[in-house]
């Protein structure tokens, strides 16, 4: 049986951060659907943030800047503990970065360039013109094939195997062998991002179905905060790719039918800087309103920038409208409307990152610290991708070295996960009738983005939380039309869909528990926030099948909660 | 419109040899290459196997030879072929896991020979590197790379020579000895003085026309000559004195 010290799941930003700050004398790999620089830590553009005060404009900026600017975004709902951790990490993140090769734009003067972004209160985002994410992504690969991270990619995981309450290892499936295989593992560090593939419009990869989280909470992690999704205010109409907030920062303009910068309407001060949650809420409603261009979607108008600002400053969003919208930016607006981009929930862990289970951990997206509350401030991902990922990385160290043997029994257990792994995917073999996996997934994605979208109301989610209900019992009828194992890409979706289920209706419960309007989430029938009832995160269990909700305090410091306005 | 997608079939732990499987297309909307394989998969034949994952032309997953000609089947249009028959076959020069997916192991192995990482100085500064945006704009083309293999695929070097690093190797090679921050030394990066390196390179081409980024691989191969060069000869002088 392969065994590692600490094994960690998923290999974009946060896996490759916590791969690359374990002890070295420690065992550990890094197991992964696709390659390292596939995952879609890639597909960041507008920048990173950090306090540096570089510009001019930003020479005040200090890390109590940016955790205010944070948990304020956040709508009070972020633990100021975590956020503060977070941003007093920030400045000594960016300049190791920089030590280890990210090319970062630079201001005069060969200092790290930084730009406005939207709830921000001064320059703070650090960039590599519009593919921050690509030179990360690809700075901490380049380093990982230094020390020789021992890598298993296209190694789906399909199952997390707890015994007595404790971390055994995992299943994975090997696409190149066709095969199941065990894996034991003392530490297990869940890195695997999002889940924007529920929805029909998400800037996210094909990948990101939420798989890794939903494994995670079928073996009885608490998720917390599942109802705060957040909508990126521009992705590309059409495609729904994402045309970064960078657009915005550097002075582009959104425009509805009319001709009229509506933002003005809606965040007077902060223009299309305002958060992102308050600018996609803008954008749908013009659009539902009737000033939006056939229905579907405003302008995003970058022409006034001029050709050199936007040729050196987002050569990357030029190439992807030309590419996918067949218009250029320097000359046309770009069509844009709100999709799903990101989300603020996920598996319930301290600033540790350690989850209540011993031995296993969770960082960057698929976690929730939670420093983003109820909705994140752009620049802020890939900022906690790489700081919560070292503390995984050194949390799982300290965790496996201390470890001992492990579970009575752990290899057995394996095993036995292996068996319950491999009669699942006979049973969809042997079926001769049944849906396909594509129907049920376009079923899930139509649902969830019809009724748990960027508006929400009791109506809609109950009809959601009842749609994921027989969204599972039709997943009985799944059936396997596919005969060979290797490379299937069936046999990762059927497990993707089979993972999310329990999620959706994480996600589902969670917006139709909470009864008031907070960040991302917004419910029409219930349009204010009420501290009163509702300052505390939700968790959701996974109890004999069924999604119970609970709550949990959220920690402050000297953060007031206060009217969010921008 | 309907389209015949004519796409190359081979399961080397099972078949003989690799065949053609044609399957009718009819794209709904204004539809990419990958998306059509993606319907085709679904609707046809979920044991058809490819890479994907961005969508968005920046993860370098899906790299084929598309009617002969090399790109990212997530960004190609249809509409943009001139032919309703599209021939799919997967990255030349590489084996052929299953069906479009081809075995990276030797792109990933030269790419790791050439030490692609920042060799930082001895004393790092307390704060980033102090360096001018002129000075990291040499280095652009070059870090847009994706390293998607389709040059890799496409260089007759390659083709005839399986020990050639290859163009994205070299080129990433490159965009390191200018990176104004890198210390590595001269001895370190000569060992591609050789035929397997910087001096196997055919200068045909054929990469700079397959790099979907624009990349230029090939001047990243001619700029590693001209340093190489230079180095050596400014060390011949130093020994002199």
């Amino acid at each position: 049986m392969i065994r590692h010290d600490i094994l960690i799941v998923g290999n974009g930003l946060a896996g490759l951060a916590a791969a690359l700050s374990a002890d070295p004398k420690l065992s550990t790999a890094v197991i992964s659907k696709v390659h390292p620089l596939r995952s879609h830590s890639v597909a960041a553009q507008g920048g990173v943030n950090a306090p540096l005060g570089n510009s001019p404009a930003g020479r005040d900026d200090s890390p109590e800047r940016h955790a205010y600017d944070t948990v304020k975004g956040g709508d009070f709902l972020a633990d100021q503990d975590a956020a503060e951790l977070m941003c007093r990490e920030a400045v000594p993140t960016i300049i190791e970065l920089e030590h280890l090769g990210v090319p970062f734009s630079r201001f005069p003067g060969g200092v790290i360039a930084q730009r406005p972004f939207g709830g921000a209160g001064f320059p703070r985002t650090c960039y590599a013109a519009d593919r921050t994410g690509q030179v990360m992504l690809h700075t901490l690969f380049e380093q990982a094939l230094k020390r020789n991270v021992k890598l298993y990619n296209e190694f789906m995981v399909t199952k997390l195997v707890l015994k007595n309450g404790r971390c055994c290892g995992v299943v994975a499936y090997a696409y190149d062998r066709g095969e199941f295989v065990p894996i034991r593992a003392r530490a297990v560090v869940f890195a695997v991002g999002g889940y924007g593939r529920l929805y029909l419009r998400t800037t996210n990869a094909y990948t990101t179905l939420g798989s890794g989280i939903g494994l995670a909470f079928q073996a009885g992690l608490p998720l917390k905060d599942m109802e705060f999704i957040q909508f990126h205010p521009t992705s590309l109409y059409g495609k729904n790719i994402l045309i970064s907030e960078a657009a915005r920062g550097e002075g582009g303009y959104l425009v509805n039918c009319r001709g009229k910068r509506f933002m003005a309407d809606y965040a007077p001060q902060a223009m299309e800087l305002a958060p992102r949650d308050i600018v996609a809420r803008a954008i749908q409603t013009e659009i539902d309103r009737g000033r939006g261009f056939e229905g579907e979607y405003v302008h995003l108008d970058l022409t006034h920038l001029g050709r050199d600002k936007i040729l050196k400053r987002l050569p990357a969003i030029r190439e992807i409208c030309i590419k996918f919208a067949g218009l250029d930016p320097v000359e046309t607006p770009i069509p844009i409307q709100p999709a799903q981009h990101y989300s603020m929930g996920g598996i319930d862990v301290g600033n540790d990152c350690a989850t209540g289970v011993p031995g296993v951990f969770a960082a960057g997206e698929c976690s929730c610290v939670s420093v983003h509350g109820a909705n994140r401030l752009g620049g802020n991902s890939l900022l906690e991708t790489v700081v919560f990922g070292k503390i995984a990385g050194r949390s799982a160290s300290l965790y496996a070295r201390g470890a001992g043997a492990g579970p009575a029994g752990a290899e057995k257990a394996l095993q036995d996960g292996l068996r319950k792994v491999e009669k699942q995917v006979e049973g969809w073999e042997k079926r001769t009738e049944g849906v396909p996996i594509h129907h049920l997934l376009q079923r899930m994605k139509v649902l969830m983005t019809a009724k748990a979208g960027v508006f929400r109301d009791r109506k809609n989610l109950r009809e959601a939380v009842d749609g994921v209900l027989q969204m599972r019992r039709d997943y009985g009828r799944v059936i396997r039309t596919g005969r060979n194992r290797r490379y299937s890409q069936e046999i990762v979706n059927i497990f993707e869909f089979e993972h999310s289920l329990e999620l959706a209706e994480a996600i589902t419960r969670g917006a139709l528990h909470r009864e008031e309007t907070r960040g991302s989430h917004f419910r029409t029938d219930f349009p204010k926030r009420d501290d009163k009832k509702w300052l505390k995160h939700t968790l959701a269990y996974l109890r004999n099948g069924k999604v119970e909700l609970g709550s949990k305090k959220v920690r402050f410091t000297k953060y007031k909660p206060e009217e969010r306005k921008y | 419109m309907k389209y015949t997608f004519r796409v190359l079939r081979f399961d080397p732990t099972r078949d003989r040899d690799p065949r053609f499987q044609d399957y009718v297309y009819e794209p709904r909307g204004k539809t990419t290459v990958l998306e059509a394989l993606m319907d085709i998969r679904n609707e046809q034949d979920y044991d058809l196997s490819f890479r994907y994952s961005c969508r968005e032309g920046v993860c370098g997953s899906c790299g084929l030879v598309i009617n002969g000609r090399f790109d990212l089947g997530c960004r190609t249009m249809l509409d943009t072929l001139d032919s309703d028959t599209v021939v799919l076959e997967p990255l030349p020069n590489l084996e052929v896991k299953k069906d479009l997916v081809v075995d990276m192991a030797p792109f990933w192995k030269a790419l790791q020979e050439v030490e692609p990482f920042l060799f930082p100085a001895d004393e790092a500064p307390e704060r980033e590197h102090r360096v001018e945006d002129r000075q990291m704009e040499k280095i652009d083309q070059f870090v847009s790379c994706i390293l998607c293999a389709c040059c890799y695929g496409a260089c007759p070097v390659v083709a005839r020579d399986g020990s050639y690093l290859g163009p994205a190797a070299l080129a990433k090679l490159n965009r390191f000895v200018r990176d104004p921050r890198d210390r590595r030394p001269f001895r370190s990066w000569a060992k591609v003085d050789t035929e397997g390196g910087v001096w196997g390179c055919d200068t045909v081409f054929r990469c700079n026309e397959a790099c979907p980024r624009e990349v230029r691989p090939a001047d990243g191969i001619q700029a590693l000559r001209r340093a190489m060069t230079w180095n050596k000869i400014k060390r011949m002088f130093k020994r002199e004195r």
